[in-house]
């Protein structure tokens, strides 16, 4: 093999990990990719069972529901007339509270949301924009 | 007048810039060699001007000077004087300084000390360095001016993002950012070995010192980043595979590959075009994190609040410089010769491996990381990626390159037969057996992915001491530690990653005062919450009694704490660092019947990760010296 022969084996190589990686990518992206619903797109497209995805409303007047064990709650995620029951365990951020905005990331197991992260509307200035403009636009920020 | 002198010095340094390119465009294409003279001072001045007015800033942040918008804005007269130093760079635009001025030092360093490289290359890398600060101080001069001046000027400023309020904030931005553009210098050198056309072994003798000194740079930004994230943010994790974290992780996984493709080309002229690419692509991941974390449109504590049409700027100056440095690749990589041929099982054959599947990890990271932005600006829709995408996509690929740098320091150059290499490995591959043995008995049902963890973790550490075995210790040269000790790191903050993924024991509970619980073999006894106040917030802290089995009781103390400028709350969590492990505790809410709700995780030699982390750096610094020493050796 002449070393210009050499060249082009490693230039095949590193095109086909290039591709390998990039196709290894899109799979897992297909699974794994968090989408981003608000309660009445859920009405309108179903519920995704068992797909990690995050969920954002606002949290429903006079819904929080203290457990017993003391650090698990219950409450509801609605936009206007649909709403989400939600389940959680762990310590809430300061700003999560009733009629103020939510995102909740976690997986349905049934018709309940099972959230293993609550992130509760920021700060302006540490707010994501991608957020922002999706709450805007569900009515969870006015 | 400190302002304005810094920003007559800024305005300075992209003058010098401008008079540094036109010196070398001029003097290499006009052959008019006397020009070329005027390269190096040139440079030098430029960095230092530079520097200086990133002195400025950090002068006016310390007299708290209420008159400057970014002061106003971003610090506050009552803050401890290290956040007030600190805080220079934790806002956009003294950020944008740090790198700019980093920039301008690496400029000139390269002017000062690199002695190597043939003159004329070396004069097209400092034109190369002049380009890409020219178009960062447009950047800054035009629409990020840390020094604008507030009229009138503020009675007081607004704080700084609490979160940011830690001494990790004095540390490891500007290591990383060393680290990141510190890799500007090699983007340089490929780009001036082009233009000449000269690419070759002495070429890379006088890369790998500067590519060594950024990567030490970048290992070290990301583990004290890692470390930071860890206790800081009160979530137990220390890797979220945050778009920010991925943005210093992308630039290390190319550098990385640079630096063991400069080897061969080093050593055996081979990977010579492979080479001179790689070393544009560092950068250019480096300026992609830069476009990541500056333009705004990721969500994190980096991103500041920023105005979206400096993303458009910095986009801008990607596509200029990347685009650019690829046209010239690709214009030129013709003229750049085949290096010597390898067999394929050999250390070349070795490295070219590790270089494969460090460029695939790399773009599946990439691919992880752009796709949201990619998927919102073709359809609007907004999703995120998260752990479990860049888990089931890049462990497997790490993990098969752990494997593989096991054996590639055992191999020979040019040619080795697979039988050799096995029985090399004797000791190590006996170590995995033993541990899947141990593993199968004692450990019952983990993931697979921290399973394999531990499967190869001893065995890869084993394997990295290896090249040290039956060799004259006193004889063996200072970089074959280096890279002993560096991958030796590896396999110390694999086993880490695994232990505390596998081993973690949490408890999440609401306590009554003088109630006690057990995690792991701790238990843990709530004796009272008191409050107490620091220089600008207020807190909650837990008083909690810790004992291990029949040992001493000690107290930990997290605390909740609240900032009033801005006003926000953070949570700092308590942690006892054991031989094995650690202890961390979080204070949570107090509920409506008075209980406090604790958070507690015990996580088994969780410090590797970081023990690691530091043990790849110092690696890579014994490498430097080494590799340093030797060079001035031939020299002489």
């Amino acid at each position: 093999m002449k070393p210009k022969h050499q060249r082009l084996v490693l230039a095949c190589l590193a095109l086909v990990s290039v591709m390998g990686s990039g196709l290894l990518a899109m799979t897992a992206l297909k699974d794994q990719a968090a989408y981003f619903y608000s309660p009445s797109d859920l009405a309108r497209e179903g519920i995704p069972q068992g797909k990690a995805i995050r969920l954002g409303g606002m949290v429903a007047d006079k819904s929080i529901q203290r457990q017993p064990d003391g650090v698990s709650i219950a409450f509801i995620v609605e936009d206007g007339p649909n709403k989400v029951p939600v389940k959680f365990r762990g310590i809430v951020p300061d700003l999560f509270k009733e009629k103020s905005g939510v995102i909740a990331e976690g997986k349905f197991e049934g018709e309940t949301f099972v959230a293993n992260n609550i992130l509760a509307k920021h700060d302006e200035r540490y707010m994501p924009p991608q957020m922002d403009g999706k709450m805007h636009k569900t009515g969870a920020v006015e | 007048m400190i302002a304005e002198a810094g920003l007559a010095l800024l305005w300075l340094a992209a003058a010098l810039s401008v008079l540094q390119l036109s010196l070398v465009a001029v003097g290499m294409t006009g052959g008019r060699d006397e020009l070329l003279s005027g390269v190096r001072p040139a440079a030098v001045l430029q960095g230092a001007f530079v520097s200086a007015a990133f002195v400025a800033l950090v002068i006016v942040f310390l007299q708290s000077d209420m008159s400057v918008k970014l002061v106003a804005t971003n610090s506050h007269s009552l803050k401890p004087w290290l956040y007030k130093f600190a805080g220079t760079w934790g806002n956009h635009e003294g950020s944008m300084l740090l790198w700019v001025s980093v920039l301008g030092f690496a400029g000139s360093a390269v002017a000062l000390l690199e002695k190597r490289l043939d003159n004329r290359t070396l004069m097209a890398t400092l034109g190369a360095q002049a380009a890409i600060g020219l178009g960062f101080y447009a950047f800054l001069l035009f629409s990020s001016n840390p020094f604008e001046r507030l009229f009138p000027a503020a009675l007081e400023g607004q704080g700084l993002n609490p979160l940011l309020q830690d001494p990790g904030l004095a540390f490891h931005p500007p290591t990383l950012y060393f680290g990141y553009v510190g890799m500007s210098i090699a983007f340089s050198f490929a780009v001036g070995a082009l233009v000449t056309r000269k690419v070759d072994r002495a070429f890379a003798i006088a890369m790998r010192p500067w590519v060594l000194g950024a990567w030490i740079f970048l290992t070290l930004g990301i583990t004290a980043g890692s470390y930071w994230a860890y206790y800081e943010l009160g979530w137990g994790g220390w890797w979220f595979w945050d778009p920010v974290e991925n943005a210093s992780l992308m630039p290390w996984l190319a550098t990385t590959a640079l630096l063991h493709s400069v080897t061969v080309l080093a050593t055996r002229d081979g990977l010579r075009a492979w080479t001179v690419m790689l070393a544009v692509v560092a950068f250019s991941m480096s300026m992609v994190g830069t476009f990541l974390v500056r333009s705004g449109i990721l969500t994190s504590v980096h991103s500041f609040a920023v105005d979206p049409t400096r993303g458009g700027f910095i986009l801008a100056l990607l596509a200029i410089y990347i685009g650019g440095a690829m046209a010239l690749f690709a214009l030129r990589v013709g003229a750049v010769r085949e290096g010597t041929k390898f067999d394929l099982v050999s250390r070349e054959g070795a490295l070219v491996l590790n270089n494969l599947l460090l460029s695939a990890i790399l773009g599946v990271v990439l691919v992880g990381t752009l796709y949201p932005l990619g998927v919102e600006a073709v359809t609007g829709e907004k999703l995120s990626v998260g752990p479990p995408y860049f888990n089931m996509a890049s462990a497997p690929l790490a993990l098969a390159l752990v494997i593989f740098m096991s054996a590639g320091p055992l191999m020979r150059w040019r040619r080795d037969s697979l039988g050799a290499v096995s029985l090399r490995l004797a000791l190590p591959i006996l170590i995995v057996a033993i541990t899947f043995l141990a593993l199968v008995i004692f450990v019952p049902m983990i993931h697979w992915l921290p399973w394999a963890g531990l499967l190869l973790a001893g065995g890869v550490a084993a394997a990295s001491l290896a090249p040290l075995w039956k060799r004259n210790l006193r004889r063996t040269p200072l970089f074959t530690y280096g890279m002993v000790m560096a991958h030796l790191g590896i396999a110390v903050s694999l086993g880490g990653m695994a232990s505390e993924t596998a081993f973690t024991t949490e408890t999440l509970a609401a306590m009554n005062i003088g109630e006690s619980k057990t995690v792991g073999p701790f238990s843990v006894k709530l004796n009272g919450v008191t409050p107490i106040a620091g220089a600008n917030w207020t807190a909650l802290e837990a008083q909690l009694g810790v004992k291990r089995g029949g040992g001493d009781s000690h107290l930990m103390q997290p605390q909740a704490r609240m900032f009033s400028t801005p006003p926000t709350e953070t949570s700092e969590a308590a942690i006892a660092t054991k031989f094995d492990g650690q202890l961390y505790l979080v204070l949570g809410k107090q509920e409506p019947d008075g209980r406090w709700q604790v958070r507690m995780w015990w996580k088994p030699w969780v410090t590797f990760i970081w023990l690691g982390g530091i043990l790849i750096a110092l690696g890579g610094f014994l490498s430097l010296i080494g590799r340093l020493r030797r060079n001035k050796g031939a020299a002489l």
